[in-house]
């Protein structure tokens, strides 16, 4: 009873000084005050400020938010291609190669994101490639792709190779047999890579930071530590900061709910 | 037919492009003057500059200083997660995870504008905490992977054996974490000593870390000791993931 109760205790005084920041934040996204700790009443004036768009640079930071979820989407998009194709490539590599082709997949895994950003740098700078948007599209594909390759890669060794084989041998050509076959069993794997790619490219700063080049394309990341370094925190960052932190806590409660559901049906049969 | 293993192929080109040749380049830079000569002094310099001797110092002392608060912390958090008899929860575990999934500026600018209020002076002490705060999840995840998979039976069987619970845990149990244990300090040690921005939103831009000094001389077009920087930064995580390699998987599959 009491080695519950501590337990307990402990793991919820954790989760309060992981959370503290946090809702602290999100306390302060309802008040007007532009310095944070200053509470001069409720008002939602700052997330109305938000959505229109009416403060210092509130077209930027717009921009910013519509940049980094479009290079978010493009980058998850191609990774899970590239991928799911290079996952089904290397299951059916043999021997060195194979394990080969899986170091050089954990390479970018393993690495800093300032290595990444670093080298892709002096990749672009080498290569006298202009960097913009698409610089940062493909490095964000770079640290992308290994997480769907590992997402993808365990669906094909659980898959019973004699499905493919039977379609294939019940007169389905190549193609249908991909489409029919394949691409459903790998389906979750895909899925859950694309997602890991998309929030892995969301949470990126590094990497996006050295591969922008000076044209001024600022991702959400880029954009909060330029203000940072301003000087302060822009207040309607505030309320964005709560709403991303909403957002992200549903999505996290939808997934398990629906796992929670798949285990149970699945332990029920 | 073309044979399914050359669908590999693509990814492998895309691979020496830009993953193995910006590494190579790294080295090349590191190695070259700013004309392009073969030249050692890059390198050499960061030897003999006791600026950057001192700030590679105190990135490796903060980083263990985090990796340990992280093991100490994290371990206990880990172990009753993971207590089929303490949490039954499965939300309590998804709320140490969802950090890892926020913007890690977002979280870092929030926990120092939090020390600020608080009247806290930023600085290493902060620094410290800032970092534990950022760097927790990512290891409380990997030991709770590895101790909800392992087997119970031996435990159960030191246990029959007639080792106290004290002795179970410390003979049995916690031996068999440490790939979970080696994957956490692998996902906090390395992001701690080459984050820069970090550093700078914890300190105030009082203190550097090694990232940090990167990132000044790379944005400052001194490319070459740039490059030999981070050259050095790859020498040291070729010797940690050397002893890595097999705790590499545990860490990374199954994030959702």
């Amino acid at each position: 009873m009491m080695k519950k109760f501590v337990a307990k205790a402990y793991i919820w005084l954790l989760l309060l000084m992981l959370y503290a920041p946090l809702v602290f934040i999100a306390v302060f996204s309802f008040t007007e005050s532009r310095v944070l700790g200053n509470w001069t009443g409720f008002s939602t004036k700052l997330y109305t400020n938000l959505f229109s768009g009416g403060m210092n640079g509130g077209s930027s930071l717009l921009s910013a938010i519509e940049n980094t979820l479009l290079i978010a989407l493009i980058a998850a998009a191609f990774s899970t291609l590239l991928g799911t194709v290079a996952a089904i490539g290397i299951h059916n590599l043999k021997g060195r190669t194979k394990q080969g082709v899986q170091f050089l997949n954990n390479i970018p895994m393993i690495n800093p994101d300032i290595i990444t950003g670093v080298s892709l740098f002096l990749l672009f700078v080498f290569l006298g490639v202009s960097q913009g948007y698409v610089t940062v599209i493909l490095a964000h594909i770079t640290f992308c792709t290994p997480y769907v390759v590992l997402s993808v890669l365990p669906k094909l060794t659980q898959m019973n190779p004699n499905i493919y084989e039977a379609a294939l041998d019940l007169g389905a050509t190549p193609s249908v047999a991909l489409r029919k076959v394949l691409i459903p069993e790998l389906r979750p794997g895909m899925v859950s890579g694309f997602i890991l790619a998309f929030t892995m490219s969301l949470d990126d700063f590094a990497v996006t930071f050295f591969t922008r080049g000076t044209i001024g394309l600022d991702t959400l990341s880029t954009y909060i530590y330029t203000d940072a370094r301003k000087g302060g925190l822009t207040p309607e960052l505030r309320p964005l900061m709560t709403l991303i932190f909403l957002i992200v806590l549903i999505l996290l409660v939808i997934i398990n709910i629906r796992q929670e559901k798949i285990s149970k049906s699945k332990s029920g049969k | 037919m073309i044979k399914r293993s050359y669908w590999s192929l693509p990814y492998v080109i895309f691979m020496m492009v830009f993953v193995v040749l910006p590494l190579v380049l790294i080295v090349m830079y590191a190695l070259q003057d700013g004309s392009g000569h073969f030249t050692l002094a890059n390198v050499t310099r960061f030897f003999t500059d006791s600026d950057s001797l001192s700030t590679f110092a105190l990135s490796i002392e903060v980083a263990i200083e985090n990796s340990l608060i992280c093991i100490l912390l994290g371990y206990p958090a880990a172990w009753i997660l993971a207590n089929r008899e303490l949490n039954r929860s499965a939300v309590t575990v998804m709320l140490f995870i969802m950090p890892m999934w926020i913007n890690a500026l977002m979280r870092t600018l929030a926990t120092a504008e939090l020390f600020n209020m608080l009247g806290f002076t930023l600085g290493k002490g902060t620094l410290l905490f800032g970092m534990v705060y950022d760097y927790i999840p990512f290891m409380i995840y990997p030991i709770y992977n590895t101790l909800t998979k392992m087997d119970k039976s031996y435990a159960e069987a030191a246990e029959d054996l007639g080792a106290t619970p004290w002795k179970v845990f410390w003979k049995v149990t916690v031996p068999l974490s440490m790939p979970g244990v080696m994957s956490g300090v692998l996902m906090v040690f390395m992001p701690t000593v080459s984050t820069f921005a970090i550093s700078e939103f914890l300190t105030n831009n009082k203190i550097k870390l090694f990232g940090t000094i990167i990132q000044e001389n790379i944005n400052s077009s001194m490319w070459n000791y740039g490059a030999a920087l981070a050259f050095i930064m790859l020498v040291i995580i070729g010797i940690t993931s050397l002893f890595n390699d097999s705790t590499q998987e545990s860490a990374e599959g199954g994030l959702i």
